[in-house]
Parts: structure tokens; C-alpha cells; sequence
């Protein structure tokens, strides 16, 4: 069996959480705590994705990246490549595609976090950013756990936006979702179901992982589990 | 640190705080207070939606008065006009929360040293040493706050605040829910952290026997103002305000027209709306006509089941018992004298005298148990 669509796969969602986290907290601290009034903007962005079909999402993403959008001739002159049809690209998208599954459990986690454990925080002496890692993070790990399996699973199984940005180049853009859409259309079931099922064992791996965590965490905590079926 | 130690040590806290606050569940409210809190244990006493945690909140930092002037001894934390306004962080004022708002994923050690951030280790693990013995917490350190008890958590939340040696503690309704021999184990423990450093100390509450058990001083608030300020007997005997009168445990509140003055005998009769039984008062400022208040404790009616004669006590109504309820070792009963008067007594009194509804009684009242309110 060939497995470079399931390697590249795996490799494209551990980049997306990695980088989803990295910005995600920031951006997630900032809606859960600002007072700005135009936040609700910023919030529908955000949660964009959810709603959009991929192919509308891809479209405009891959419009960008385009020899003539302008992330794509910014691209072209710090790299001196195109970022279309690329696993950076790829990447970009999928952070895109995926923003909502990281931001959305970490803003639901720190909205939950009693606001007068920060007034403490602040009587005794504690910064916002010490607030922030010594008492916020710590009471919102469930979020953060919920957060990187989702935008994890998420990308391991998204077709669409990468069908348009990233085209299907084996080993560069071919992802195991639509690997197994190639087997299918080209009648090798066994091959696709092989795949198919690695992906659905994993897809229940992942998720019972989040169960879990949240189960453990929430009975100490009282924290909740955040799915995107079940926010507000 | 030692030489600030010294400078702020038994500096008074001054704050001046006015501010709109503007609730979606209630009219607006205007908080405009005066303070003064000298080294010692200050007592803030007032109904609930008084006022008086926003005051804490504006002392600490936290809210942000519309005006006014917040100074412990000569350093000024906030003030409006200078456009000075100190981060809490800055402030060095210690806060214990009504919640208590221990971290709860850290043991009480490592809550308790979270505001010495900045100190080398070898320092601040004295110094966490020192407080939890000197609040007697030290055996729980390992464990966080959800595993132990309430008065435990509340001397972790005081040992928590006290050990960044601040230079104003607050404190908000801390240790409500707890039996009265073990709050004064606690307040014993805070006065003597306190007799060597002497800090100011402003403790929020609206119970009437927090008053009477801690206080040397009182600054009674209603409506967001200070209403009266004094020894807790000056300030709770004496209540000014409706509202007051009530938080202050008078369960009668009863209005009346002055008949006369007795200016020899230092009394005067009031006769009580809606009835023609007359009381017998202290003499206040008014002259006959002059519409009063009147209130008066459940727990200082005497009752008797035949009128009562050769009685110094100068006030005696006759009523009928409309309604009885035994509240664990209190009996209240309701006594229609033309007006309805609460009454408290034991149990064992209403058995002997075998008080049951629609009983003919006599309600015997002190002329100092009448105390007049302000209208």
C-alpha cells in the first residue's frame, strides 16, 4: 500500500495544530476578553469556516495565492516561487479552513474561567501575561486539548479546500482524502477502503481522546466539553 | 522592601469614591462615599446592594470611581483630577474575596506564594513558611482548594493575601458560612498577624453579629453613602435609615404621629398609624404632629399572657396572636395590636405561657427599646 498520502496528511494536520495553537491563543484571549465593540466582526471571520463550503473558501484562497493575487506575488518575491499548488499553500489554507475548530473551544475555555480568579491575580501582583500562563491556561486545558485534536482531525480529513488550493501532486498536495477519492474513481475499492478505514479508526482515536481529556479534566475543573456542535 | 515596610507601617487609608453605576437589573445607582480607615479593623456594614463591594473594588484597583482621591498614608493610588490611577498590581493592597478565588489547580503552598513572584527562592519560601504556620494552614500545603474545608480555605485565602505584606487588607463577607467559634479563631489569628504590623484593615459584612463580634469601628453604608460611623453600640443602636434599621436586625419599623412632649421626663407619646395604641419614646427631635419612625427589636417585646401590672416598663399593648412559627430555637410569633408586631421569644416560653394563635396577649415594651428612625 501506498502510504505517502497518508505520511503527507499526517504531516499537513500536525503542522496546522502547531501553528493553530500558536495563534490561536493570542486571537482566542483577545475575543474572550476585549471590550471592543466590533468584536462581533472579528467573531463572524473567525467562525467563517464553519458555514462556508469548502470549495468557496478554496476558490478565493487559491484566487489569493494565484500568480496575480497578492499573497502570491508577496510569496513570489520573498521565495521566488509561486505558493499555489505547494504544501505551504496547503498549509495556509488549512490554517484558514480550520481557525474555527482551535479558536472556538479557547475562547469558550477562558470565558469559563471565573473572572475573580484574575482579579486575584492582579491584587496579588500578577501581570496579564502571568495571569494568563499561570491561571488562565493552566483551568483551560481542556480547550486547548479540544482544540488541537480538532484542528488535528480536521485537517487529517479535509478534501475540498485542498482539492482547490493544492490540486492532487503525489508526495507534494495529494492528502489521504483525496487519495481515496482517486482509488474510488478509479474503481480500486480495496486500496480506498484500506485508507478509508485508517482514517476512520483515527477520526475515532482522536475524538475519544477529547472525551476523555475533557472527562478527566472537567470532573477537577468543571470544565465542559467544547465540540462545534455544541457551541453556543 | 524593609524600608517601605516601615514607611507605610500604621498609615491610614483615605478614599473618596464617587461613581455612577449604570445595572440592567435596577435603577441607576449613585456610590458616593467618604472613608477613613485607620490601622485596625474597620468595619463596612450595610445591606447587600449597599455599595460596599464596589468601594472595595475601587480601593483595590479594580473598577475605576468616576472621581475622587484613594490614598494610603501619602501615597496617592488614585486620583482623578491629578489623573493618577494606580494598576492594582502596583497597589500593594491585599483583597480576600467573598468567593475566597483560591486557584483551584494549585495547592494552598503554591497559591499562597503566587504573589511573591519576584523574590529569590530561599526568601520566598520563608516567608510562605512563616504565614502558613502563623494561620495554621501549614499541614495542608499539598493540597488544593477543592480538598479541604471551608474555614481552612479561608485561612489559606488570608494567608494568600497577607504574606506580600500589603499595606490595606480587604476583606469581603470572608467568612460568611462559618460557625461563630470558628470565625473568631480566624479573626483572633488576623488580629494578632496584625498587632506587630499594624495595617489597616476594611472588612466588608451585612450581618449584625460580625459587627458586634469584630468591630471596633463601624462605617455603616446604605444607598451608597455612609450613613453613620462610630462603635458598633453607637451605630447599631442608633440606626438612622429604614433600610438600615432592617440590616440592623430591627424587625419592627412601625410609623406614628407625636401626641406630645414630655421634655421633664425625657419621653415623648407617639400614637402608631392605623391604630389608637399610643408608645412611649426616648424624646427626639420633633414636635407634636411631627410624623415619626419608629423601630423596634423582635427580641425586646415581652409578652404576657395577663396585663401586666406594677411593671416599670411604660408601654403596654394589648393584641391577639394572629400566627406562631418555630424557627429552630426561636418562636415568632405575630401579634395584631391594631398594627402587627413581630415578636421573638424561646420555645420554652411559648409553651409555659402556652401561646397559640388567636391568644389574647400583652406586648410589654422599654421606653429605650424604642428607637427612633429617621424618616
Amino acid at each position: 500500500m501506498n502510504m505517502d498520502a497518508l505520511l503527507l496528511s499526517l504531516r499537513l494536520a500536525l503542522c496546522v495544530s502547531a501553528i493553530l495553537l500558536a495563534l490561536g491563543l493570542p486571537l482566542a484571549y483577545w475575543l474572550a476578553f476585549s471590550n471592543w465593540r466590533g468584536k462581533f466582526l472579528l467573531e463572524t471571520v473567525v467562525a467563517m469556516p464553519l458555514v462556508l463550503p469548502p470549495t468557496v473558501l478554496g476558490f478565493y484562497v487559491l484566487m489569493a495565492m494565484g500568480p496575480h493575487g497578492p499573497l502570491g506575488k508577496l510569496w513570489q518575491m520573498f521565495f521566488g516561487h509561486g505558493l499555489a499548488f505547494t504544501f505551504e499553500g496547503l498549509i495556509l489554507a488549512s490554517v484558514l479552513y480550520s481557525l474555527p475548530f482551535a479558536v472556538q473551544p479557547l475562547i469558550a475555555s477562558f470565558e469559563s474561567v471565573d473572572r475573580t480568579l484574575l482579579d486575584a491575580s492582579s491584587v496579588l501582583g500578577a501581570g496579564r501575561l502571568r495571569t494568563f500562563w499561570r491561571v488562565i491556561l493552566p483551568l483551560s486545558i481542556p480547550g486547548v486539548v479540544t482544540a488541537l485534536v480538532l484542528s488535528f482531525a480536521h485537517t487529517m480529513g479535509e478534501f475540498g479546500v485542498v482539492l482547490m488550493v493544492g490540486g492532487n501532486l503525489a508526495g507534494v498536495t495529494r492528502t489521504v482524502s483525496i487519495d481515496i477519492y482517486d482509488h474510488v474513481q478509479s474503481l480500486e475499492y480495496a486500496e480506498a477502503n484500506r485508507l478509508a478505514l485508517i482514517l476512520l479508526a483515527l477520526s475515532f482515536a482522536v475524538l475519544s481522546v477529547v472525551y476523555a481529556v475533557n472527562r478527566q479534566v472537567g470532573r477537577h475543573l468543571g470544565g465542559r466539553l467544547w465540540t462545534p456542535w455544541t457551541a453556543k | 522592601m524593609d524600608t517601605v515596610d516601615r514607611e507605610v507601617n500604621g498609615a491610614a487609608l483615605t478614599a473618596r469614591v464617587k461613581m455612577q453605576r449604570l445595572r440592567r437589573d435596577s435603577p441607576p445607582f449613585l456610590l458616593d462615599i467618604s472613608i477613613e480607615v485607620p490601622p485596625g479593623i474597620t468595619i463596612l456594614f450595610g445591606p447587600s446592594g449597599a455599595g460596599k463591594s464596589t468601594v472595595l473594588d475601587c480601593i483595590a484597583g479594580l473598577v475605576r470611581p468616576d472621581t475622587g482621591r484613594i490614598a494610603a498614608g501619602e501615597e496617592i493610588l488614585f486620583d482623578a483630577h491629578a489623573g493618577i490611577n494606580c494598576p492594582p498590581q502596583a497597589r500593594r493592597i491585599a483583597y480576600v474575596f467573598q468567593t475566597l478565588a483560591l486557584f483551584p489547580h494549585m495547592s494552598a503552598e503554591e497559591n499562597v506564594a503566587y504573589g511573591l513572584d519576584g523574590l529569590p527562592h530561599r526568601e520566598r519560601s520563608a516567608r510562605v513558611e512563616e504565614i502558613l504556620e502563623a494561620f495554621r494552614v501549614d499541614k495542608l500545603r499539598a493540597r488544593k482548594p477543592p480538598e479541604i474545608s471551608g474555614g481552612e480555605r479561608q485561612r489559606v485565602a488570608l494567608a494568600r493575601s497577607l504574606v506580600t505584606r500589603p499595606r490595606v487588607l480587604l476583606l469581603d463577607e470572608p467568612l460568611t458560612g462559618l460557625d461563630a467559634e470558628l470565625k473568631a479563631t480566624i479573626v483572633d489569628d488576623l488580629r494578632a498577624w496584625n498587632a506587630a504590623r499594624g495595617i489597616p484593615i476594611l472588612y466588608v459584612t451585612h450581618t449584625r453579629e460580625e459587627v458586634d463580634a469584630l468591630g471596633e469601628r463601624v462605617i455603616a453604608v446604605d444607598h451608597g453613602r455612609v450613613v453613620s460611623e462610630g462603635t458598633p453600640i453607637e451605630v447599631l443602636e442608633a440606626p438612622r435609615r429604614k433600610r438600615l434599621a432592617q440590616a440592623a436586625g430591627f424587625e419592627n419599623l412601625l410609623g406614628g404621629t407625636v401626641v406630645d412632649l414630655r421634655e421633664a421626663d425625657g419621653v415623648m407619646r407617639v400614637r402608631l398609624d392605623g391604630s389608637l395604641s399610643e408608645l412611649e419614646t426616648p424624646l427626639g427631635y420633633a414636635a407634636a404632629g411631627d410624623r415619626v419612625r419608629i423601630a423596634i427589636r423582635a427580641g425586646d417585646i415581652l409578652l404576657a399572657t395577663v396585663r401586666p401590672q406594677g411593671l416599670s416598663a411604660r408601654n403596654i399593648i394589648e393584641g391577639r396572636i394572629l400566627a406562631m412559627e418555630t424557627r429552630g430555637t426561636l418562636v415568632r410569633a405575630r401579634v395584631d395590636c391594631g398594627v402587627p408586631f413581630i415578636v421573638h421569644l424561646t420555645p420554652g416560653a411559648a409553651r409555659s405561657l402556652e401561646l397559640a394563635e388567636r391568644c389574647r396577649v400583652w406586648l410589654v415594651l422599654k421606653t429605650h427599646s424604642c428607637h427612633l428612625v429617621e424618616e
